[in-house]
């Protein structure tokens, strides 16, 4: 314990990096994720075709090779992100982003075929029929897919300490080998650093579940 | 996407000079961002062919290292997923027991590996194991990771099977005067596993592409192999080879992957055409074991 409080800072911003990872990332896979999911239902064979190489492409890389290529690759276009936490916020969310589109893509088919053609016998257009009609039940019915992608995206942020960001996981490779001699210590301190965001997460996607399910 | 989609109208005659106009345009603004992109490797020398055919020269030794990188990748996926597929079903069963107490230790376990990043794990192994006398090596650590990992997982997809099969099989065997292991393995067991196959396989995809972890940790697999041999190549001719090195062995990644995709879609389609299994209905895996490295701690029970 006393080695605990003795890195309590170490270990403090080290979880605010993971998190802010974490929810970086989040967001931005979100947004992209939903961006892809539209492309691949909408009219225009191009867009689908697109929106589905990226996703076939993304989901059958390992996380490990996008960071690679995002971090050693892209100097070889003369592109660079301004910091490394960016980097490992744009590989996270590049490869997050295409689970995403495959959650909501599956929740924009639960939608019953009535809805969009309600929608259509009104007037509304492809973008209005997605926007306003079909895609607000479609991440409704999504809720606990897109909350497992969230928790996967938590834990899989702990392989950008292999890219030389100072996450939790970072820190606990630096821990231990300051402390070898408390080594349990250190992986329980940081296997509860990532309980921490985890557990909560779970919990909070079954309240948020159960408050927007549709009972049909 | 099979016939017309409801989510739109069929396109008219002015939508569809509007898709083309468009998509002419977009072709025009990728293929633009692609040759720009190209243009800029041609500046930095990176499209020579001769830098490309060291890929393929065995002189250079490079085709036999990446081989070698891709045996090695394969080999840890392929011993982490037999351990875990067996620890998973042993698993499984020991969450259904009729026992309390051989229950809830099970659940805590499984419940456990799922919630904790992989990585962590496999650095568990590599770091911790060794101060308690247990001799470790980065493949050892790596195959312990991915299986005490996996294995969790493996073992809810297990008990998802099992539990979907038919309660009426389950009774008869009962009446027939079965005991509770012979139910299991006689009956339960060989129908969950049919059931479960293509989910196994998508797994194994998971598990492969978590494999290149090990550049994380210094196991030789591909990624690491492609690293090592850039540190070699530049000693003696600078980052000439660097980047032909690492877009070999991010293709490959691909290529196998897709190609184990495309063995879990056939499977799966197979396993459709029976009718026995077509009951089984949906066979995907949830999104959240397809991503790797970590899974959710949301049970997956359907």
């Amino acid at each position: 314990m006393q080695f605990i409080s003795d890195n309590s800072d170490l270990l403090w911003s080290a979880w605010l990096t993971t998190l802010s990872l974490a929810v970086a990332s989040g967001v931005c896979a979100l947004v992209l994720g939903t961006v892809l999911a539209g492309m691949r239902v909408s009219p225009v064979p191009p867009l689908r075709g697109l929106a589905t190489f990226y996703v076939e492409v993304f989901r059958n890389t390992p996380l490990t090779v996008v960071f690679f290529f995002l971090f050693f690759g892209l100097v070889y276009v003369d592109l660079q992100f301004p910091s490394r936490f960016t980097t490992a916020v744009a590989a996270l969310s590049l490869y997050t982003a295409s689970f995403v589109s495959e959650a909501l893509r599956s929740g924009i088919n639960a939608v019953p075929p009535g809805q969009a053609e309600a929608a259509r016998a009104l007037g509304l257009g492809f973008g209005q029929t997605l926007r306003t009609v079909v895609l607000p039940q479609a991440f409704r019915t999504v809720v606990p897919p897109l909350g497992n992608v969230w928790i996967a995206l938590a834990k899989n942020t702990s392989i950008a300490a292999g890219f030389a960001v100072t996450d939790l996981t970072a820190a606990l490779q630096r821990l231990a080998n300051l402390n070898a001699d408390q080594l349990l210590a250190v992986f329980a301190a940081v296997v509860l650093g990532y309980l921490v965001i985890t557990l909560p997460s779970a919990w909070l996607i079954r309240v948020v579940e159960n408050r927007v399910a549709i009972v049909r | 996407m099979s016939g017309p989609s409801v989510l739109f109208d069929l396109p008219g005659p002015g939508a569809r000079r509007r898709q083309r106009i468009g998509t002419v345009v977009g072709s025009l603004v990728v293929l633009g961002l692609v040759a720009l992109a190209l243009w800029r490797l041609g500046t930095h020398g990176q499209l020579e062919p001769e830098r490309w055919a060291i890929l393929f020269d065995p002189a250079t030794g490079v085709p036999q290292a990446l081989w070698q990188g891709l045996l090695n990748t394969l080999a840890v996926a392929a011993v982490g997923m037999v351990l875990a597929t067996v620890l998973g079903a042993l698993l499984a069963m020991g969450r259904l027991s009729d026992h309390g107490w051989v229950r809830a230790p099970v659940g805590v376990v499984i419940e456990f590996f799922r919630a904790v990043p992989l990585l962590i794990l496999i650095l568990f192994c590599l770091l911790f194991l060794p101060t308690v006398g247990v001799p470790m090596t980065a493949f050892r650590a790596l195959v312990l990771g991915l299986t005490l990992y996996n294995m969790a997982v493996l073992a809810e997809i297990f008990r998802a099977g099992i539990l979907s099969v038919d309660r009426g099989q389950r009774e008869a065997a009962f009446a027939l005067g079965m005991r509770k292991t012979q139910v299991m393995t006689l009956v339960l067991l060989p129908q969950a596993v049919r059931r479960m196959l293509p989910v196994l396989v998508a797994q194994l995809v998971v598990l492969l592409k978590d494999s290149s972890l090990g550049f994380i940790v210094g196991y030789v697999e591909l990624l690491r192999t492609a690293r090592s041999l850039v540190e070699f190549f530049n000693f003696s001719y600078g980052n000439r080879y660097t980047f032909v090195l690492y877009v070999a062995a991010g293709l490959i990644y691909i290529v196998v992957n897709l190609l184990l995709s495309a063995l879990a879609r056939y499977v799966e389609a197979r396993t459709r055409r029976n009718a026995k299994a077509a009951a089984a209905g949906e066979g995907e895996l949830p999104a959240d074991v397809q991503m790797g490295g970590g899974g959710g701690a949301v049970p997956v029970a359907r």
